[in-house]
């Protein structure tokens, strides 16, 4: 954690940022983007969950503790959840664990939450390049270098 | 409020109370902690015959287990229990009430103002009886106790929340004063109708607690800032949680966590060559048993908003880890996102149950 700011220099990182994207909303924007020919980094990773709140705290951790240097969860706009209310839900949970991390002070803007629709191919592309430049600046999750757990 | 005033010493009244109870048939059972005469040795105990109700001392500062934990399933017996919990005790159980996990139906809680309890280790030792006189002397001058567990040094809900029945055993109760009894609901007013004592109505003078309280903000503001300087941080996390020995003792002495599968002891957790494989091709090096930290990680943020700060887990932690102060810290930050305090009210929902359709603007 303490050395993020001079790796923050290094222009040659390639962070690694995981996607969980919400089927019914992100994951049709990302294909969209996909379908427009719009620009995504290379180094983004795509994980496909029925609804943004299947994504558990357990999962987001182990995904940062396996090395991820970034995680963005993503899904339908509050209202427009494909079952009702289940992003209200995620929305809560999220915020406690981005408190926990805030608490603990481990690098809690690792983490981010947006609302991409399926008709946002446009802002899909844009989120996922600025959250994963906003990664690069932070530099590697220093949880890789440590064999302590 | 009811009150009853037993001219006796705070833990012979409450004594008084339950034989009351129990022998009029009020209620089937009584929880409390108790001291077995013979050894010293102390547990807490169901007692169902007045015979021996004289060896309870509901009022003692030692917490074997949280009591909350084994009142789940008695509550849902149907048999009528008196049980006597310390404040966190009923706080987790109002928790775990919300969780399904037991109801209040049955149940005649009763509490006291507390003073905080021993660490379980001067228990086991058998200190308890000679270290209780200078306690009791400490607690009723509204001072905390140096011995006592680190989380009830820093407690500031030492006052019963929601009990039935509240007896007075720190601060306004000085020795020879008498027993307060406040009642709280009908069905103590009820069933106490006719207990001995002298019948009023009085409310808890809470500003002979002030002192206690505002010692016991001091005390909290100094732990967590420690804490805060020594267990946060990926360096600060790794040193203290490196330690772990993976035991989950602290998990299944804590009354919140009540998962009987908890996922840290599911297959998703059971260790393969895959997982091996793909973890040394990483970093090159594996620190065994693996995971503890994530552990800690994942039951911060699944309960920590829920902790009342007993510290049960402290007390068991073989390798000395300040598990409760990890957690009573990062829970009340959690739980204030959600203006959440756990056990405050039974019909309060837990945060994760809930949800306002416009709240955390700057998320998403
Ligand atoms: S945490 Fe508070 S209520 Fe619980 S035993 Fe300690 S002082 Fe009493
Ligand atoms: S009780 Fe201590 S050693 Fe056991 S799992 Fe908890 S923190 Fe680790
Ligand atoms: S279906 Fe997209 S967030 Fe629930």
């Amino acid at each position: 954690m303490k050395d993020k700011k001079e790796k923050s220099s290094n222009s040659e990182f390639t962070p690694k940022v995981v996607g969980f994207l919400c089927n019914w909303c992100t994951y049709a924007a990302a294909d969209l983007a996909g379908g427009s020919r719009l620009e995504i980094p290379s180094s983004f990773s795509v994980v496909r969950v029925m609804c943004s709140s299947r994504i558990d705290h357990n999962l987001l951790l182990t995904t940062f503790f396996k090395g991820a240097d970034g995680i963005l969860v993503a899904g339908c706009h509050p209202g427009d959840c494909h079952y009702g209310e289940g992003n209200y839900y995620a929305r809560r949970r999220f915020a406690q664990l981005k408190k926990v991390m805030e608490t603990l002070d481990l690098d809690p803007e690792r983490l981010e939450l947006v609302w991409v629709s399926a008709a946002e191919g446009n802002r899909y592309a844009e989120v996922v390049s600025d959250f994963t430049e906003k990664i690069r600046k932070l530099g590697p999750n220093p949880m890789n270098s440590s064999t302590r757990f | 409020m009811s009150s009853i005033t037993i001219e006796k010493s705070a833990s012979k009244g409450i004594n008084d109370l339950l034989r009351h109870l129990l022998s009029t048939g009020k209620v089937d059972a009584v929880l409390a902690m108790r001291m077995m005469p013979d050894t010293g040795a102390w547990d807490l105990a169901l007692v169902t015959d007045v015979k021996n109700l004289k060896e309870l001392k509901p009022l003692a500062p030692v917490m074997t287990v949280n009591a909350s934990q084994v009142l789940s399933n008695l509550s849902l017996s149907g048999k009528k229990i008196a049980a006597v919990l310390k404040p966190c005790e009923l706080r987790a159980f109002v928790e775990r009430v919300k969780r399904e996990q037991g109801s209040l139906e049955n149940l005649f809680t009763i509490s006291h103002t507390c003073g905080g309890v021993f660490p379980l280790d001067l228990v086991a030792e058998g200190k308890v009886d000679r270290l209780l006189p200078k306690y009791e002397k400490v607690v009723s001058a509204g001072e905390i106790p140096s011995n006592i567990r680190d989380t009830c040094k820093a407690c500031e809900h030492f006052i019963p929340m929601n009990a039935d029945i509240m007896v007075s055993a720190a601060g306004e109760c000085k020795p020879g004063e008498g027993c307060m009894i406040y009642l709280n609901s009908d069905k103590a007013r009820e069933a106490l109708s006719e207990c001995t004592g002298e019948h009023g109505s009085a409310v808890l003078d809470s500003t002979s607690l002030e002192k206690l309280a505002t010692a016991r903000a001091r005390e909290r503001e100094k732990l967590f800032s420690s804490i805060e300087k020594d267990c946060s941080g990926l360096d600060g996390l790794v040193n203290i949680f490196g330690k772990c020995v993976g035991c989950h003792g602290c998990s299944r002495v804590c009354p919140i966590c009540y998962c009987t599968l908890c996922d840290f002891e599911s297959i998703n957790f059971d260790y393969n060559l895959p997982y091996f494989e793909e973890h040394l091709a990483r970093k090159g090096a594996l620190r065994l048993p693996p995971d503890t930290m994530l552990f800690h990680m994942g039951r911060l943020t699944h309960m920590s908003f829920s902790c009342v700060g007993c510290g049960m887990c402290s007390d068991v932690c073989p390798v000395g880890i300040p598990v409760a102060a990890v957690f009573s810290r990062t829970g009340e930050s959690t739980a204030s996102i959600f203006d959440y305090l756990p056990g405050r009210d039974v019909t309060e929902e837990i945060p994760v149950m809930i949800f306002k359709e416009e709240e955390f603007p700057e998320l998403g």
